[in-house]
């Protein structure tokens, strides 16, 4: 059964779980425990919680430091301040040198809301995406947020990982296990294919609801990873349904959308609609009315597939 | 090990100072004023104050060194490939296409580098970390970080400064390479450093100010910095870039460029002079 709930909760759970029985595991954040949920790892294991102040690029040299020296670093805070504050730190100190450590970033997309623009991260993925070594993980849900940080924890090497702040419907399995850079078909359909990120998955499935209402078969792909895209996925399903849609709550520059155009460009050239933020900061609202506002809706995808099927060259 | 004296570790440092020159000259590129004026304390380091073994660079118990200022890479490679990390003739290699010697140190592909650095005002912050993991695992290592004194204009030095103290990192010990000079000209004139020490102290370490081509003032200076019991210590040494070739001394024109044919060979005569 759905229910709303936040991600960065079940994040919060799944490092408390990691603290019991992994001490490797070291968490880092910049003033702001409460908010992101590393407070529940700082409860479970307050000798390897590193409060590192307002100081995000500090935060990401001490991170690369303790991976060096054997410890897996979680480092969280805002999108915002996680990936742009500190960009070229994690290059240098993270990426480049491929260690170990996770940046783990809640607060992503517009739907932070009242805050306003500067605290909307839009454009993270596409800076985190640009550099080599770093994995990018956008889970759907809560549950798949809990999968993901377990995941991750696994995994050697850089990764950057976003989440929102609100509760939203889940819509993946409770227990279920993640694998970095396999995405999952969720629903099957036959004439446009909807991939989709973060709680853009769901707004996916609700719109192949609706397109299913018009006779419109919809395929939805939950792309949780979006570093390294997995390929195979989008070539077999645009293959089969001849155009594609991407969706997600981000800029639809150097993103979700970008990686599929990448990817499509160059095996199978099929339309293909984006739904994300049109290279425009957000503001400040409620995060339904800036989803509506800003074209990021269940109706805002069911449209952009309208478009993309009227799109394909018929034969 | 015998401990070497004095003498021997001066001889040593100009012999790392004539791989700078040697090196640099090859790659027509590189940094050899930083790299000579912080060439005594490398041999310090690496050939009397560091526990470390160049036979298994990754050995657990070793001291750990940061290169921040990661331009002066030569001075680095000349203390790693003469200490035996690699062999000296791959030094030439330097800047090269696919050699290991990149023109800032790279974790991973050099034996020995324990961080990637080169993008200035970042190598504090790793050292924190490591110097952290130590205390989290009860191991007694050191950590050394060398900065340039241009560097510290970089605010994330004072982040990690004022982290270092917070936490109690008595085992990170901080070189700061006063020689005056960044690229612009006089560092007091492009954004003043000065009153150093008391900038240092505010954030709480311990600090002390020496003579940084005083090989016996580096050795007592990290002596008393390794018997602290809560703070992390700064150790400022007043240095003169280019040091030990007359005409790169004080002279900001060295600070990213090699020597011509001509200046190579008046420097590689000066130093072959110096070495005994």
């Amino acid at each position: 059964m759905t229910k709303n709930l936040a991600q960065r909760n079940y994040y919060g759970k799944a490092l408390a779980e990691l603290a019991a029985r992994r001490d490797d595991i070291v968490v880092l954040d910049a003033d702001l425990a409460g908010s992101t949920k590393t407070s529940d790892f700082r409860k479970a294991a307050p000798e390897r919680f590193v409060e590192v102040g307002i100081a995000e690029q500090n935060m990401i040299g001490i991170a690369a430091g303790l991976a060096a020296s054997g410890k897996t670093a979680f480092a969280s805070t805002f999108g915002v301040f996680a990936s742009g504050r500190c960009w070229e730190q994690i290059r240098l100190a993270v990426a480049y040198p491929r260690l170990n450590v996770k940046i783990v970033a809640t607060h992503c997309g517009i739907s932070v809301g009242e805050d306003g623009a500067s605290h909307q991260a839009l454009e993270d993925m596409a800076i985190m995406r640009a550099l080599p070594n770093m994995t990018v993980i956008s889970p759907a849900d809560a549950y798949e947020a809990y999968a993901a940080t377990m995941a991750i924890a696994d995994y050697k090497g850089p990764v950057y990982m976003r989440m929102g702040r609100a509760e939203f419907p889940t819509i993946t399995e409770e227990g279920a296990a993640f694998e970095i850079g396999r995405a999952k078909v969720m629903r099957e359909g036959s004439d446009v294919t909807l991939i989709g990120c973060g709680q853009m998955v769901s707004f996916c499935l609700d719109a192949a609801d609706i397109l299913a209402g018009e006779g419109i078969s919809a395929e939805v792909i939950n792309m949780a990873t979006i570093k390294p895209l997995d390929a195979d996925a989008v070539i077999a399903s645009a293959k089969k349904t001849g155009c594609c849609v991407t969706a997600e709550e981000h800029s639809i520059i150097g993103g979700l959308g970008s990686a599929v155009a990448e990817c499509l460009c160059s095996s199978v050239c099929v339309p293909l609609e984006m739904v994300g933020t049109k290279d425009t900061f957000g503001e400040s609202g409620s995060p339904a009315d800036l989803l509506a506002k800003y074209g990021l809706t269940a109706s805002d995808i069911a449209a952009a597939a309208r478009k993309s099927v009227s799109r394909k060259v018929k034969a | 090990m015998v401990e070497r004296g004095v003498p021997e570790l001066e001889n040593i440092a100009n012999k790392l100072r004539l791989h700078v020159i040697e090196m640099t000259y090859a790659a027509s590129s590189g940094h050899p004023g930083g790299s000579l004026s912080s060439a005594d304390l490398m041999s310090a380091l690496y050939f009397r104050i560091m526990k470390h073994d160049p036979k298994d660079p990754s050995w657990d118990g070793r001291d750990r060194f940061v290169l921040s200022k990661g331009h002066v890479a030569p001075i680095l490679y000349a203390a790693l490939a003469e200490s035996g990390y690699f062999p000296v003739d791959d030094l030439i290699t330097l800047r090269k296409i696919g050699s290991k010697l990149q023109g800032h140190p790279v974790r991973g592909k050099v034996p020995g580098v324990e961080m990637s650095t080169g993008s200035l005002g970042q190598g504090l912050s790793m050292s924190c970390g490591i110097a952290l993991a130590g205390k989290m695992d009860g191991k007694d290592y050191r950590t050394f970080c060398l900065l340039g004194d241009g560097e510290l204009q970089s605010g994330q030095n004072w982040e990690a400064a004022m982290f270092a103290s917070q936490n109690g990192l008595n085992r990170l010990i901080a070189f700061v390479d006063r020689n005056r000079l960044q690229i612009t000209g006089n560092t007091e004139e492009a954004v003043g450093l000065d009153p150093l020490p008391e900038k240092w102290r505010a954030f709480g370490w311990n600090v002390c100010t020496i003579d940084g081509h005083n090989i016996r003032e580096i050795i007592e200076a990290v002596d008393r910095a390794s018997a602290s019991k809560k703070k992390p210590t700064a150790i400022i040494m007043n240095t003169v870039k280019g040091k030990g070739v007359s005409f790169m001394e004080n002279n900001a024109g060295f600070h990213g460029r090699a020597c011509n044919s001509e200046e190579y060979a008046r420097a590689v005569a000066e130093l072959r002079e110096a070495i005994q």
